[in-house]
């Protein structure tokens, strides 16, 4: 963010970067996206019975530019992915992913040619969410498991640094 | 018989190679050679009046020979039936037909598709262009022996 630069690493940006995160996970607004059966849960998910909006995530945005979590929602065909690639390069960090059902996850019963073998080949995901395709409360419990994620999300302290470094070691 | 059977008979005899009934359904294998001239006598003649070409299917028949083969599901919604006709192509190695796209225009995408998943190619088709596969794809992958996870 920058801000550290005039601050330091102290008391002051660890709660800010708390705070921040706390922002973020509270209100993650999804990308109105979906491709095969397990759309139609997660607009379940959205519809009062689990009812999404308890988790500040109602507002399915249209376009990628308000969007800052992705759900792959089905079956990911080759033809389908300069498209998605596209939605993701689109939307504003910070940006997060979630491959639901068997097919993102690693492209399910359908071993094909024309399918892609798994989300995770072209996107960075965060969360899988296991079945075909997973119900409501799965793809909750995937919410709530990227919501933990985003709460211990450095991006301010010297953890963050740290991370960075480590990650540079790596490449 | 059916009267579709009899049309072909009386106007081609020397196209038609089978015909077959099977519990009210009739299927006449034709050679490929006339088949515009066969579609468009079955289209316009009153006793049949096929006006509508429900589907056309583009068949793998590995390891017989001839391998490919074009299967066209024909409705008259005046008499209320339906007739199958199939042909089968001589050359394994480059099947082609003679387009139908000029008889009934649905025909220009089901043909398109018959190339794209099959390589079968229709002569005189207006734009014989890969339908469903993206356009720098290699191979059909409909054909029997393409691998199953793709070349």
């Amino acid at each position: 963010m920058g801000i550290e630069e005039h601050l330091g690493y102290n008391i002051l940006t660890t709660s800010l970067e708390k705070l921040v995160d706390w922002g973020r996970k509270s209100s993650l607004w999804p990308a109105t996206f979906g491709l095969a059966c397990c759309a139609i849960e997660m607009i379940c998910t959205a519809a009062n019975r689990w009812d999404i909006a308890r988790f500040g995530m109602e507002a399915f945005r249209a376009s990628p530019r308000q969007a800052d979590v992705i759900i792959i929602a089905g079956t990911v065909c080759k033809k389908m992915m300069p498209a998605i690639e596209r939605i993701y390069e689109q939307m504003t960090e910070p940006k997060w992913v979630i491959a639901m059902g068997a097919c993102a996850c690693s492209g399910g019963i359908f071993d094909s040619y024309a399918v892609v073998q798994g989300i995770d080949q072209y996107l960075p995901v965060d969360v899988y969410v296991p079945g075909c395709p997973p119900r409501p409360e799965g793809l909750l419990y995937g919410i709530l498991k990227l919501h933990e994620k985003i709460l211990q999300d450095p991006f301010l302290t010297k953890k963050y640094q740290e991370r960075l470094a480590l990650r540079q070691e790596a490449v | 018989m059916n009267q579709a059977a009899e049309l072909l008979q009386e106007k081609f005899p020397e196209e038609v190679v089978e015909v077959v009934e099977f519990r009210g359904e009739t299927q006449i294998t034709v050679k490929p050679g006339r088949i515009k001239d066969i579609c468009k006598a079955l289209r316009d003649d009153n006793r049949t009046s096929f006006r509508y070409l429900s589907m056309i299917a583009g068949m793998d028949y590995l390891p017989q020979s001839p391998r490919f083969g074009v299967v066209y599901n024909l409705y008259s919604h005046k008499n209320k039936n339906r007739v199958t006709l199939k042909a089968l192509l001589a050359d394994d190695a480059a099947p082609a037909i003679d387009s139908v796209a000029p008889v009934w225009s649905t025909a220009n995408w089901h043909e398109r598709e018959a190339y794209d998943m099959m390589g079968i190619r229709f002569r005189g088709h207006p734009d014989l262009r890969r339908i469903l596969m993206p356009n720098d794809w290699v191979g059909h992958p409909q054909r029997k022996d393409y691998p199953l996870r793709g070349k």
